[in-house]
């Protein structure tokens, strides 16, 4: 009888012997903590880090199987991470949530939109040379998009196993935007070309344009890369529903009910993908180190193509808003902004910034769907 | 000679910094323009007085509206 309280009582300790045994795990729940805390206490990014964080000490606790068959997180993760919904129901909020307008009225930041893509290619080249697979190079190049969910819809679908590591890398660069770039975009630039003022000009954009916008975009990027179709489609799907202007329920729902639900389920995944065993390994802090370049190799890209645009403009432009050219949106905009009036107390990149930034938005999905195309031509993936 | 300030961006006047009749500094802070929910600084563009003031606090102001005039 004793005996049989004290084996009754052993397994009230089994837990605390596991984890005694696997230092992985350890970390790893220390790992969660400092997400949280960093969610909690220095309110970064606390939509994302919270569930994250959380997720990531659930994984490690062991003999829980929350991750095994049915368990509680793998169901969640099966239905939304595996089959790449989640990321697709969060580009209907963003597209829902994104004015267009500011790209519309000023074209040619439609470009610098896609300048700041040109980081993916590189990066997706220097991790193939660190002898990644062609489908994991892909994943951890789609980091230089700076758009958490393409990075998260490009990896599910290829590298699985890299989503920890790829989804960290592209939350936590996206959230240290205002730290990165700045340096980058003094050392690229002159004390001239900072402080050149670029007046805005409003071009007035009629609901019609707004309206056809998102259909065309459709239609031509599917029919150009149809792979990354769901990625586009969703996103000018929500868009559209914006400047309808005749449902605002569902364009409501999408940008905040739906939205925030597919968040919360989405970080608890992305943490459930943490454990120790998955997460610890070299290969981690390659990816989280080829994720910097990427976006650092952004930033670089859209500043060069902005200077050549000055050079055919005859001094025109100002050639920090090509940092705004990439998916991290309004961050980007904001640090061009704040970085142009430092140098120069009567610019305003904003507008133009934000034209830009928007670019990127689409920019960032259009080069993953292009790159997909371009890899389904090529055999690499079916 | 008067200068006029000029809203570089459509947006809303969130804060106004200065009265008629206050001296101002070259780049010194008058209002505070809020554009797409930033908050943006905007400077005196000369050494002078606060002639008149053209908005309120919280209107909405289009690209080009006068904001002050300085002289």
């Amino acid at each position: 009888m004793l005996e049989a309280i004290l084996n009754g009582l052993g397994g009230l300790v089994a837990g605390f012997q596991a984890l005694a045994l696997d230092w992985r795990s350890i970390i790893m729940i220390v790992i969660g903590c400092i997400l949280l805390f960093l969610g909690i206490k220095k309110d970064c990014e606390p939509l994302l880090l919270v569930p994250i964080g959380f997720g990531c000490i659930l994984v490690n606790i062991p003999l829980s199987d929350l991750m095994a068959k049915e368990g509680f997180l793998r169901v969640i993760y099966d239905a939304g991470v595996d089959t790449e919904l989640f990321p697709l129901l969060i580009f209907i909020g963003i597209g829902a949530m994104t004015d267009f307008g500011p790209v519309l009225a000023q074209p040619s930041t439609f470009l610098l939109g896609a300048a700041g893509q040109f980081g993916i290619f590189l990066t997706l080249l220097m991790a193939l040379f660190f002898g990644f697979t062609k489908l994991e190079a892909v994943s951890i190049g789609i980091i230089g998009a700076c758009d958490g969910p393409t990075a998260i819809y490009v990896t599910s679908k290829y590298a699985p196993h890299l989503l920890g590591a790829v989804s960290v890398a592209a939350y936590s660069y996206m959230a240290l935007v205002p730290v990165i770039q700045p340096p980058i975009m003094r050392a690229m630039t002159t004390q001239a070309e900072r402080a050149t003022v670029m007046k805005y000009k409003a071009r007035p954009v009629s609901k019609t344009t707004k309206i056809l916008f998102p259909l065309v975009i459709t239609i031509l990027g599917g029919l150009i890369a149809p792979k990354g179709l769901p990625l586009l489609g969703s996103i000018m799907l929500g868009n559209l529903m914006r400047e309808s202007g005749v449902v605002s329920r569902l364009t409501k729902a999408s940008e905040n009910e739906i939205a925030n639900v597919v968040t919360l389920f989405l970080g608890l995944c992305i943490g459930a993908t943490m454990s120790g065993a998955a997460f610890l390994r070299p290969q981690t802090l390659i990816v989280l180190g080829l994720g910097f370049v990427a976006i650092c190799l952004d930033t670089v890209c859209g500043i060069l193509f902005a200077k050549g645009m000055r050079v055919l403009s005859g001094g025109k432009i100002n050639p920090l808003i090509g940092a705004a050219g990439i998916s991290a949106f309004p961050m980007a905009a904001r640090v061009v902004q704040r970085e142009g009036i430092k140098y120069n107390k009567k610019s305003y990149l904003l507008m133009h910034a934000m034209g830009a930034n928007a670019g990127g938005q689409v920019g960032s999905v259009i080069a993953a769907a292009v790159m997909l195309s371009v890899l389904a031509g090529m055999g690499i993936i079916s | 000679m008067a200068d006029e300030v000029l809203a570089p961006m459509p947006g809303k006047i969130t804060r106004i910094l200065v009265k008629p009749g206050d001296d101002v500094l070259e780049d010194e802070e008058v209002l505070v323009l809020e554009a797409m929910k930033m908050d943006n600084p905007i400077f005196a563009p000369s050494n002078g007085k606060v002639k008149e003031i053209r908005v309120k606090e919280g209107e909405e102001v289009d690209v080009d509206h006068v904001l002050l005039i300085i002289e």
